[in-house]
């Protein structure tokens, strides 16, 4: 654990120099204005991470979440990442090709969101934000039906009950507070299943999470916070957002929270399903904080070569999610190359089913405008409807009198 | 049947939330200060002695939390009814109410509802300070996916929530704070109008005062003054300012050929601009005046001391229909 440890906080934040520097500044006992400096998290912080299998791939133990998963179980978390991640590819890359006009890439948090989202019972009910691709993997959500919104034919094309999965949130920590007015809810109800609600480190800095932390430790509401710290806020950095570790910001509302190897889907896995349980046996909220990284932009739309060097790149690829599970995997006997070469099998046929159903995907009706505006009608709605419906017939009509002439 | 000959629009309000509870398990109240103390205007006095705190919930003070968890609980199957303390403190919750609730039903394509009302104390006259006699629809009006009401009466105020917390649509409802000692009559069992359906409150021939909420009575002192005057004023209550009900104020209008909106939001972009131009189109050969407007000033709600002069009363109303009849 030492020797990992150590590895990992050489790599956890940009250059080695960099790291020297913040060491030599906490030997002297730091000022406050060098601390304000210093901007990253403390190392101390780092070594809090809940690790089940190191970036090497090697199994380690963790005195208070441990884990026993079957082969089948470890095979199927292995598959959901590369499934997922073909996935995230294939959208980025259709939106290169100007099939979507936006993607917002999970690349580098599979681990984080596969983890999480296998540690839920189909009661469960979920809030994400945008990028819970891998999450919404795990709920059963055909994954076309994430591409709609970012296609622009609607703004979210599921029933969030049929999966117990919420509509992509694109506002930042709103669907936190969502979630804890859910789990008051559940509460009430006297059901025992629990609510996650996902945002990230740049939400962290929102009214709505603050908020949400409060409500839910006032009422004790069975909701886990799984807070995907991936680094960077589109282009601001963790720092930016907070001067202590995003998991500790809990204790002040009076509920635990922890850090969790986000690159680790075991250790994320184990992590959020005693988060749950606390909540489903009456305990309370917790904050999960999977320390992670985006390996892409935040969305299509950014350059991450614009505010972040390469080398925090390559450090955090040396972690990779999927490479560490295989590695174990493989160690372990526990995948051979037929089974391997099945799942690229299967990602491939993904890759194709999605880009079929994006190209295949119809424009929605001119008058879908006026569609569910609201539950139970209003006059307004009516009248424009029905004056837009007359302007469109009358082109109608004009083009049959021409063609009539 | 209970018919209350003489009763208060904050009590209709309470006697309202009390029948929805009994009516439906699923209806909760939420708010700052709502349970022990029932309300700082005690609207929901009693409310948590007899329904308990399950259901009646005294909330942190965060505005985008109550409602942001209202929104969570209507996701659930429950009907929030959320108390906004004041009408000025409604605006740490606007987020909220415009990104999330009003557009969550069309975000999924029908898919769910969430039936929250939210009630707000509103409008000034009651000598308050600052961000406690905001007059703030218009804001709300303007985006689609909320409805909006607000009552006069008390036999309106009794019926309009209860139709708001039945209904599938989130509704703000404006309560007008400086008329919930006013009393009026209540027979709880009588048929009530549709929600959204305008009231003519007094006919007349001469000029039509379309209005609503705190500033229905002043229009009606204008029509009695008026009346000794010789000039006989129609009052158009509007009930609801999303939909507003154009059909009955084209009536009206088309009957007495003016009419004067008045409100005690500014004027600047208000609901009278709205209502003005609809019916300059749906009346314009009828007209025998430009449509005129009475309202607050561009400029922030004034200090208490100040508020006559802003807030329209008799003397500025007046002022107006004598303008109109002159052309």
């Amino acid at each position: 654990m030492t020797v990992e440890g150590t590895a990992q906080r050489k790599n956890a934040r940009g250059s080695s120099k960099r790291t020297t520097a913040k060491k030599a500044t906490s030997a002297k006992k730091a000022s406050p204005a060098e601390n304000r400096n210093s901007g990253r998290p403390e190392q101390a912080e780092q070594d809090q991470l809940v690790q089940l299998l190191t970036p090497e791939g090697k199994r380690v133990e963790h005195p208070d979440y441990s884990i026993d998963l079957s082969a089948d179980e470890l095979r199927g978390l292995y598959r959901d990442m590369v499934l997922t991640r073909k996935f995230d590819a294939e959208a980025t890359t259709l939106q290169r090709q100007g099939e979507l006009g936006l993607w917002a890439s999970l690349l580098g948090q599979e681990a984080a969101q596969i983890g999480s989202g296998r540690a839920l019972r189909d009661d469960d009910y979920v809030f994400p934000t945008y990028r819970e691709h891998g999450v919404a993997w795990c709920r059963g959500v055909d994954p076309t039906n994430l591409l709609g919104m970012f296609r622009g034919v609607n703004h979210g094309g599921w029933d969030p009950n049929t999966n117990n999965f919420h509509l992509y949130t694109i506002v930042i920590g709103s669907q936190t507070l969502h979630a804890t007015g859910y789990a008051m809810g559940v509460q009430k109800d006297g059901a025992d299943s629990a609510v996650i609600a996902y945002f990230g480190d740049g939400a962290s800095s929102q009214g709505d999470v603050a908020e949400s932390f409060t409500f839910s430790a006032v009422y004790n509401a069975p909701v886990v916070f799984f807070c995907q710290n991936n680094q960077w806020a589109i282009s601001e950095p963790t720092e930016k957002q907070t001067r202590v570790p995003l998991y500790q910001r809990a204790r002040g509302y009076g509920f635990p929270g922890v850090r969790v190897d986000g690159n680790d889907v075991l250790a994320c896995l184990a992590v959020t399903k005693v988060a749950l349980e606390r909540a489903r046996t009456g305990q309370g909220p917790m904050l999960v904080e999977a320390f992670t990284y985006r390996m892409g932009a935040h969305t299509t739309s950014d350059d991450p070569t614009k505010y972040r060097e390469d080398e925090e790149r390559a450090a955090w690829e040396a972690k990779d999610p999927i490479l560490r599970l295989r590695t174990y995997l493989e160690a372990e006997g526990l995948v051979d190359e037929a089974y391997l070469a099945s799942i690229d099998e299967e990602s491939e046929a993904l890759g194709k089913r999605v880009r079929d159903a994006v190209r295949a995907m119809p424009d929605p009706d001119t008058m879908a405008i006026f569609e569910n505006v609201y539950a139970d009608g209003h006059a307004l709605v009516d009248e424009e409807r029905a004056q837009f419906a007359a302007y469109q017939a009358s082109f109608a009509d004009a083009d049959a009198v021409a063609e009539g002439n | 049947m209970t018919v209350f000959e003489k009763i208060t629009i904050a009590k209709a309000i309470n006697e309202s939330l009390r029948a929805s509870m009994e009516a439906d398990p699923k209806v909760l109240v939420m708010g700052e200060d709502v349970g022990k103390l029932g309300g700082v205007f005690r609207v929901t006095d009693g409310l948590q002695k007899d329904f308990g705190e399950e259901r009646v919930i005294d909330t942190p003070l965060a505005e985008s939390g109550i409602v942001g968890t209202a929104i969570g609980m209507a996701l659930r199957g429950y009907r929030p009814v959320v108390e906004i303390q004041f009408d000025g403190f409604v605006f740490p919750a606007y987020d909220q109410i415009v990104t999330q609730l009003a557009k969550m039903h069309a975000r999924a394509l029908g898919k769910v509802k969430v039936p929250v009302v939210i009630r707000i104390p509103y409008a000034g006259g009651i000598g308050a300070v600052e961000h406690h006699s905001e007059s703030p629809e218009a804001l709300f009006a303007h985006v689609a996916g909320l409805k909006i009401v607000s009552p006069s009466n008390s036999s309106d105020a009794y019926w309009m929530l209860q139709q708001a917390i039945a209904g599938d649509d989130p509704v703000i409802y404006f309560e007008p704070k400086r008329r919930y000692h006013d009393k009026s009559r209540l027979d709880t069992e009588s048929i009530p109008d549709p929600l959204h359906k305008a009231r003519v409150a007094r006919t007349g021939s001469d000029l039509t005062l379309a209005a609503y909420g705190p500033m229905v009575k002043v229009c009606q002192d204008v029509a009695n003054v008026a009346a000794e005057e010789g000039k006989s004023i129609e009052i158009v209550d509007l009930r609801s300012l999303s939909p507003i009900d154009f059909d009955t104020v084209q009536s009206s209008v088309q009957k007495t050929g003016r009419l004067v909106v008045v409100h005690e939001a500014p004027v600047f972009f208000g609901a009278g601009a709205e209502i003005a131009a609809r019916i300059t189109e749906r009346c314009f050969y009828h007209l025998e005046a430009p449509v005129l407007r009475v309202g607050g000033f561009h400029s922030p709600y004034p200090p208490s001391r100040l508020e006559d002069e802003y807030l329209p009363g008799l003397d500025r109303v007046l002022d107006a229909v004598d303008r109109a009849l002159a052309y």
